[in-house]
């Protein structure tokens, strides 16, 4: 077949890596707010606060390292609000996500409207890395290993996630939170920062990956951008049973999804952009209804904790 | 003795009416009051903004006219969400069964309407955009009653599946081979639902209405009702009470989901007479909020309800007057929904030091 050129390739497996990242940070995020108990469903807010603050930081600056710096904070900006009302307070966390969410979808779009009017600046583009050697590999080193060094790092944080959720002293304390807070307590650690800590470094993951959204995938902001990647993200965590590699295989495969579409598209196959979009829920759906059952979550979670109370 | 007795009486209802009062309005103010804060930030006078948003929704004519016809859908939404949210059952899919019930009924209805009488034209468009809508929620319905899977999650997924869908629907399928622009074909006005009294209020306002307070009614007041609020409650305890949870649990899926479909037919019916490609209002999440503001309660959902239609319409003039623009609506909606679950904290804390 014609369609399958050396070009199509590369820009299908591109078109992966640059769906999948912020799918990736996202799904990570989640999983490890909902090991230490915390549901996160203000995860699209965190997200759009992300590309927010990352775009604009980026825009002003000139500068894209500070950009995805700026895209951390405003995951954790977002993220600091969850831990003050869910974890500190012990509001109801589906009740303050959709609060977050909301807001920070009305936040973000009024700063842009603030800030830029009805202007859409675009960024230039982002420098890569070429891994020398590897990047030399036909189709696959073009696309995968001359990429944003944020790429990298996403990819980096699975086995590091791995590694603390199995080895450490930290990984442990962060599933005990989920799993029995009580317990936790009782040996002395704090479950409340335990969780403040998870929930706050879900915040950093998923703002990076808004800031990849908005720096590198779209070069701009746009209001509503991340169009339900913070939610694809809850179902990733869901179907990952706590394995941080599971999370990856599922980010590729929702990115493929997404990519996939898009690069029939370029290829000149007609396929109307609403169809595209409903691609990657589609696939969600399906792949929920053959692997739901096996979803599992902390059995602590969504329970605020509370000092003494059974 | 009496007198001491009563007056200890009539003290507690007074201070239990000032609670619920508290606890009603005072995430009102506090967000208003935040709210304003963040119009200052703005540069934006609050009083001025909000001197346009009532002025417009409330206060001018063709403004309340336009605020009782847009309370018929939202009344239906939040009718829809109290079933669910009752037992125990997160429907956040409702803005793509409303938008799935609205296309369908305006794909079918103007074709009808020429043939059929007009009530049962009416009639049969408000029927298909029931059943779209709770078709749309079988799926999560099903994953969560046989699968186990959280339906926040699924149903969410289905708005973004829905909308796209609505939206392929309009500008490939129903399409209107007459006109130019994507949408489906216009049902006649006078083919559409009467309006009230010599007003433009539509009547889908009394279906609004009717529909909540049957809602309410079948929620506090029949056993079937009874048997929902068990499983929402506590599910394993329903089991052991002998209860189809399973069952239940798609019936509630199935009412919610319709009437939040007819929520979109009535919208269409009343008001629009077609789909345009893209239009989504998206009300359902932003009735989330005011449906918990309500504690789930029929009545005070409608006075809510209210509210919001007025912030609505109101918004749109106040946008084009101050410049701000209607996302303001979706900040404020963040506020109160995070200052009622404050209030909800400080209540049952004073509670806990009652007792």
């Amino acid at each position: 077949m014609t369609l399958f050129t050396d070009t199509f390739l590369i820009a299908l497996i591109a078109g992966i890596a640059a769906a999948g990242v912020p799918l990736l940070l996202a799904g990570l995020g989640e999983q490890l707010s909902e090991k230490a108990g915390v549901l996160n469903v203000g995860i699209e807010g965190m997200m759009l606060g992300g590309a927010y603050l990352g775009f604009y930081i980026a825009w002003a600056t000139e500068s894209t390292g500070l950009g995805f710096l700026g895209g951390i904070l405003g995951g954790m900006l977002v993220a600091s609000l969850m831990v003050l009302f869910c974890v500190r307070m012990g509001l109801n966390q589906i009740v303050i996500g959709i609060a977050l969410t909301l807001g920070a979808e009305g936040a973000t779009a009024l700063l842009h409207h603030v800030q830029f009017s009805r202007l859409y600046p675009r960024l230039s583009d982002v420098a890569t890395w070429r891994i020398p050697g590897l990047a030399d590999i036909p189709i696959i080193g073009p696309a995968l290993f001359d990429r944003e060094p944020v790429v990298y790092l996403a990819v980096a944080l699975v086995p590091i996630l791995v590694y603390v959720y199995r080895r450490t002293h930290l990984g442990l304390a962060v599933q005990a939170a989920g799993d029995k807070p009580a317990a936790l307590d009782s040996a002395g650690q704090s479950v409340l920062a335990i969780r403040s800590f998870a929930v706050l470094g879900c915040g950093a993951m998923v703002g990076l990956g808004g800031a990849f959204m908005s720096i590198v995938g779209a070069g701009v902001f746009v209001p509503f951008m991340t169009h339900g990647n913070g939610f694809i993200g809850i179902v990733l965590a869901m179907l990952a049973r706590g394995r941080p590699l599971w999370v990856l295989f599922g980010a590729v495969l929702f990115g493929a999804c997404l990519s996939a579409a898009t690069a029939l598209q370029v290829a000149g196959v007609d396929i109307p952009t609403d169809v595209v979009q409903m691609l990657p829920f589609v696939a969600v759906m399906l792949v929920l209804l053959i692997a739901g059952r096996n979803a599992k979550l902390p059995a602590a979670l969504g329970a605020a904790y509370v000092r003494g109370e059974r | 003795m009496t007198d001491t007795v009563q007056t200890t009486d009539a003290g507690q209802r007074l201070r239990a009416i000032g609670g619920v009062l508290m606890m009603s309005l005072g995430p009102v103010l506090m967000a208003f009051l935040l709210s304003g804060v963040i119009l200052l930030i703005l540069k934006v006078n609050p009083f001025s903004y909000y001197g346009y948003v009532f002025g417009r929704g409330l206060l001018s004519p063709t403004g309340v006219q336009a605020t009782l016809t847009r309370m018929g859908p939202l009344l239906l939404i939040a009718a829809a969400l109290i079933v669910a949210f009752r037992a125990g059952i997160w429907n956040l899919g409702g803005d793509a069964q409303f938008l799935v019930g609205a296309v369908f009924c305006a794909a079918a209805t103007p074709l009808m309407a020429p043939h059929v009488p007009i009530w049962l034209g009416l009639l049969a468009g408000a029927a298909i955009s029931a059943i779209f809508g709770a078709l749309w929620a079988l799926v999560p319905a099903f994953l969560r009653a046989y699968q186990g899977l959280n339906e926040i999650i699924t149903t969410l997924m289905m708005n973004f599946l829905g909308i796209s869908l609505a939206s392929v629907l309009v500008k490939l399928v129903f399409l209107d081979p007459a006109t130019t622009v994507p949408q489906t074909r216009t049902l006649a006005v006078e083919d559409r639902l009467p309006t009230l009294f010599g007003t433009t209020i539509s009547s889908g306002l009394i279906i609004g209405l009717v529909a909540i307070l049957a809602v309410h009614f079948m929620m506090t007041r029949t056993a079937f009702g009874l048997r929902l609020r068990v499983v929402g409650g506590n599910a394993s305890a329903a089991v052991h009470a002998g209860l189809a949870v399973p069952l239940l649990t798609i019936a509630v899926f199935a009412i919610s989901g319709g009437l939040a479909g007819l929520s979109g037919g009535v919208a269409i019916l009343g008001q629009y007479g077609n789909v345009r490609a893209d239009w989504n209002p998206a009300y359902s999440l932003s009735i989330v909020p005011l449906v918990f503001l309500a504690r789930f309660n029929g009545f005070a959902a409608i006075g809510f309800v209210g509210l919001f239609s007025i912030l609505s319409i109101g918004a749109e003039s106040a946008a084009r007057r101050t410049g701000v623009p209607n996302y303001f609506t979706l900040v404020t909606i963040g506020i109160l929904l995070v200052m009622l679950a404050v209030s909800e904290y400080y209540s049952a804390k004073r509670q806990k030091a009652g007792a």
